[in-house]
């Protein structure tokens, strides 16, 4: 039976028909649907770990005690997991580990678009690149296959256009496999200096192995067309080659670390030219150079952004096409340039903080208070945007401490007073807790807020330890924000009803004038999970002075007619911030008399 | 049906149910035995920011994205989306556009105007475009937020499958008790 899935579906299903049994990640677009999708499979353990670093550690344990094991996280998770990986490949592992990297080139929901495929040279590890859900489906068996036979973890990278692309696959039914025996082995998994140096070597004469494997594997095949041009690509680069350049031949590399010596030798003496298509960084094209082999890439092709069929067409497709008109049909094709020319003058429309969104009035209040804010990742990043402008940094999940307190280190303490750290409940438990450590142990005079919506928002809702339930939405103990933060040592922790503007002023007015680190805790659940009675505010029109103050809140239910506010009831969900802004009290809940 | 590739572009504002239209109609294709491959923005992008859904059927589909200039159906839930992704359509394509305002925050700031005219515009630049009222017909079916059916009945319409694959394909994907108002909707739409 053939289903319409996407990539992470698809891996999904692919790990747990291959006999998976534990399964760990953090939340993190692209990556999040896969451990959502193997929760409901009954024979999965699936869990939400605080952060990619304790989700790979969950999985080297299953490895290491016998279980198939799958940690997913995205492209910047694994920055976060590198620790652990590092040594993985050292360690190898017992039963089958599947890494998934989720990248995102073009940047849709991420802070960079770094390319992980280098993780895996770092490590010499596998690297399997899909470029659709039935590859990812077929790829995450043979991966765990991969894992076992040569002892290594594998690491299988997807890209935003395959984990979240449909495309259709084939089911088939789950192979039960029984645990492997657990063997203690300290020379193999305690990395003592002795046994890691001892270790390397293995890791050596596993890469060649590797190489071996590469050259025969059907993960590599040659696609024999024209032979006047050739192009070798991976991944969703594939898809668009194959769009953009129909009759070229191609070699597919499906196993993008190591590379196949011999093959490429073959097919670059084949043709009389060769071009390398790939997302991102000439990885596999400095790899065949370095082999003193003539192609040609990222002279023509973008190291930022996505590609797409028409960036191939316009780039490869245009010398391919003095070489037969017919091998690149679009390349003349200068539609795609008229369409971003156009789009740019049309007014934007970026993503914005829904209406009722308990992180709008958090950062009004900083930016009428002109503070510097060390900001977080999460939907509160969008504090940084028009109107409300209100974020100075963000750098990675949980740095929003370490900026805090580095600003004060350089600037001195008088300065820490107009500097808050803003982060979320999620990113707070996933790496916030270190840094105010730091904060805490070494004399800072910082402020955190914590913006406790009670849930992961951004990629999704996902639970996480403060939540009180598991992936699964099995009852969990419930990670106690107020109580964390007075164990690591902060006195001064103040709780603010996120919608009480006069209550969150006067409190971050208190803190950030104090001696010594404090904490509040900001805490309204996310506008979008509030499912009970909804009403609306109105603008009387009587009263409104049109000054257009509340518009400074940057709700998307709130407009100006030219003269006076207004407020779309649709939209609305009666938070009141802009009632409690608005200096005429021209703005009052429905049904409620002024 | 035709041996080549159809590409439809579905696009509005993050919220107005892009994603649930297009997976009605990529379930109706599978249905009719056709490679489908569909591509969606997740994650921050779909935070009130302009979103779309790419979906590609035919006999063999490689992309999951298209480009400019080849879209055959362009389904837009929103006046200024519709304008701003319109570069995507072939030039004997179809525009299927939504009579809706859904100004952006720049616009709601002050800091830029919402385009005038827009539609008056797209009809000197489109040779096949209907226009359509779902919100009005939404709130007809019975629930606002069906305007995405709506609009997807009057795609159905257009395109070369059975009327009992759509209904099957909507009664998979919406949960039971909003499936008697969808259907409403959707009927709505295909009678435009």
């Amino acid at each position: 039976m053939k289903e319409l899935l996407i990539g992470n579906h698809a891996l999904a299903r692919g790990a747990w028909e291959a006999g998976l049994r534990v399964a760990t990640a953090y939340p993190g677009t692209p990556s999040t649907e896969i451990i959502e999708a193997l929760a409901g499979y009954p024979e999965v353990y699936a869990e939400w770990a605080p952060n990619e670093k304790v989700a790979l550690e969950v999985a080297i344990g299953a490895a290491i005690g016998g279980a198939r094991s799958l940690a997913a996280m995205k492209h910047v998770g694994l920055n976060v997991a590198a620790d652990p990986f590092m040594t993985l490949a050292y360690t190898g592992v017992n039963a089958g580990l599947v890494l998934v990297s989720a990248d995102d080139p073009g940047l849709f929901s991420s802070q960079n678009e770094q390319d992980n495929r280098f993780y895996a040279r770092m490590a010499q590890i596998p690297c399997l690149e899909p470029a659709d859900s039935q590859e990812v489906k077929d790829m995450t068996a043979l991966a765990f296959k991969l894992s076992e036979e040569y002892d290594t973890p594998v690491l299988l990278r997807l890209t935003t256009r395959i984990a979240h692309a449909y495309s259709l696959v084939e089911l088939g039914e789950r192979r039960e496999l029984p645990l492997r025996d657990y063997v203690k082995d300290p020379s193999k998994y305690v990395m003592l200096p002795v046994y890691g140096k001892a270790r390397h070597y293995v890791v050596e004469e596993r890469r060649r192995r590797l190489e071996a494997f590469a050259e025969t594997t059907s993960l590599n095949r040659i696609e024999w067309a024209d032979r006047r041009v050739g192009v070798i690509t991976a991944g969703v680069a594939y898809q668009y080659v194959k769009e953009a350049l129909p009759g070229v031949s191609v070699l597919k590399l499906g196993l993008t670390y190591p590379l196949p010596d011999k093959l490429l030798k073959e097919f670059i003496a084949a043709v009389d030219i060769c071009y390398v298509v790939e997302e991102l960084e000439p990885f596999l094209e400095e790899q065949i150079r370095a082999r003193g082999l003539k192609v040609t890439g990222k002279e023509l092709l973008p190291r930022v952004d996505e590609l797409n069929p028409a960036i191939v067409a316009r780039t490869v497709g245009k010398q391919v096409a003095a070489v037969e008109p017919q091998l690149a049909p679009a390349a003349g094709d200068e539609k795609q340039d008229a369409a971003a020319t156009e789009a740019s003058e049309l007014p934007a429309r970026p993503p914005l903080m829904c209406p009722g969104c308990p992180h709008r009035g958090i950062f009004y209040t900083l930016k009428k208070l002109q503070l510097v804010v060390a900001g977080d990742i999460g939907c509160y990043t969008l504090g940084a945007t028009a109107p409300l402008k209100a974020m100075d940094t963000c750098i990675c999940m949980g740095a929003s401490l370490g900026v805090a307190m580095g600003l004060e280190k350089a600037r001195g303490a008088d300065f820490s007073r107009q500097v808050v750290a803003v982060i979320g409940d999620s990113t707070f438990l996933h790496s916030g807790m270190t840094g105010l450590l730091d904060m805490v142990y070494n004399g800072g005079n910082g402020t955190l807020i914590i913006l406790d919506n009670g849930t992961t928002a951004m990629t999704g809702h996902q639970q996480h330890p403060g939540t009180g339930f598991t992936v699964a939405m099995k009852p969990a103990p419930k990670a106690d924000l107020e109580q964390i933060v007075r164990a690591l040592g902060v006195e001064r922790v103040q709780l603010v009803d996120s919608y009480d503007l006069e209550a969150v002023e006067k409190a971050v007015k208190e803190e950030t004038t104090a001696a010594g680190p404090s904490v509040i805790i900001a805490r309204r659940p996310c506008a979008l999970l509030e499912k009970g009675v909804k009403t609306s505010c109105a603008v009387d029109e009587l009263s409104c002075l049109g000054c257009e103050e509340c518009l400074e809140l940057g709700c998307p239910a709130l407009s100006f007619n030219g003269e006076q506010a207004v407020i779309d009831p649709l939209q609305c969900n009666g938070c009141t911030l802009c009632a409690q802004v608005c200096p005429a009290q021209a703005i009052v809940k429905a049904g409620e008399a002024k | 049906m035709s041996n080549k590739v159809t590409n439809v572009l579905l696009v509005g504002v993050g919220g107005q149910g892009t994603i649930l239209a297009g997976r009605v109609l990529a379930r109706t294709a599978v249905a009719a035995g056709v490679e489908v491959k569909v591509s969606d923005i997740h994650g921050m992008a779909q935070r009130g920011g302009s979103v779309v859904t790419q979906l590609r059927f035919g006999p063999r589909v490689y992309a999951p994205v298209m480009t400019p200039g080849t879209a055959d159906y362009l389904v837009a839930f929103e006046k200024l989306e519709a304008r701003r992704w319109l570069p995507y359509l072939k030039a004997d394509g179809m525009l299927i556009v939504n009579d809706q305002e859904l100004p952006p925050l720049p616009v709601l700031t002050g800091a830029a105007a919402y385009p005038a005219n827009l539609l008056a515009e797209m009809e000197e630049l489109v040779k096949r475009m209907l226009v359509i009222d779902a919100v009005s017909l939404a709130r007809q079916a019975g629930n606002v937020k069906t305007a995405n059916i709506v609009l997807l009945g009057a795609l159905a319409k257009q395109l070369p499958f059975d009327r009992e694959s759509w209904e099957a394909a909507l009664a998979a994907s919406v949960p039971q008790r909003f499936l008697e108002v969808n259907q409403k909707a959707f009927q709505l739409g295909w009678e435009q």
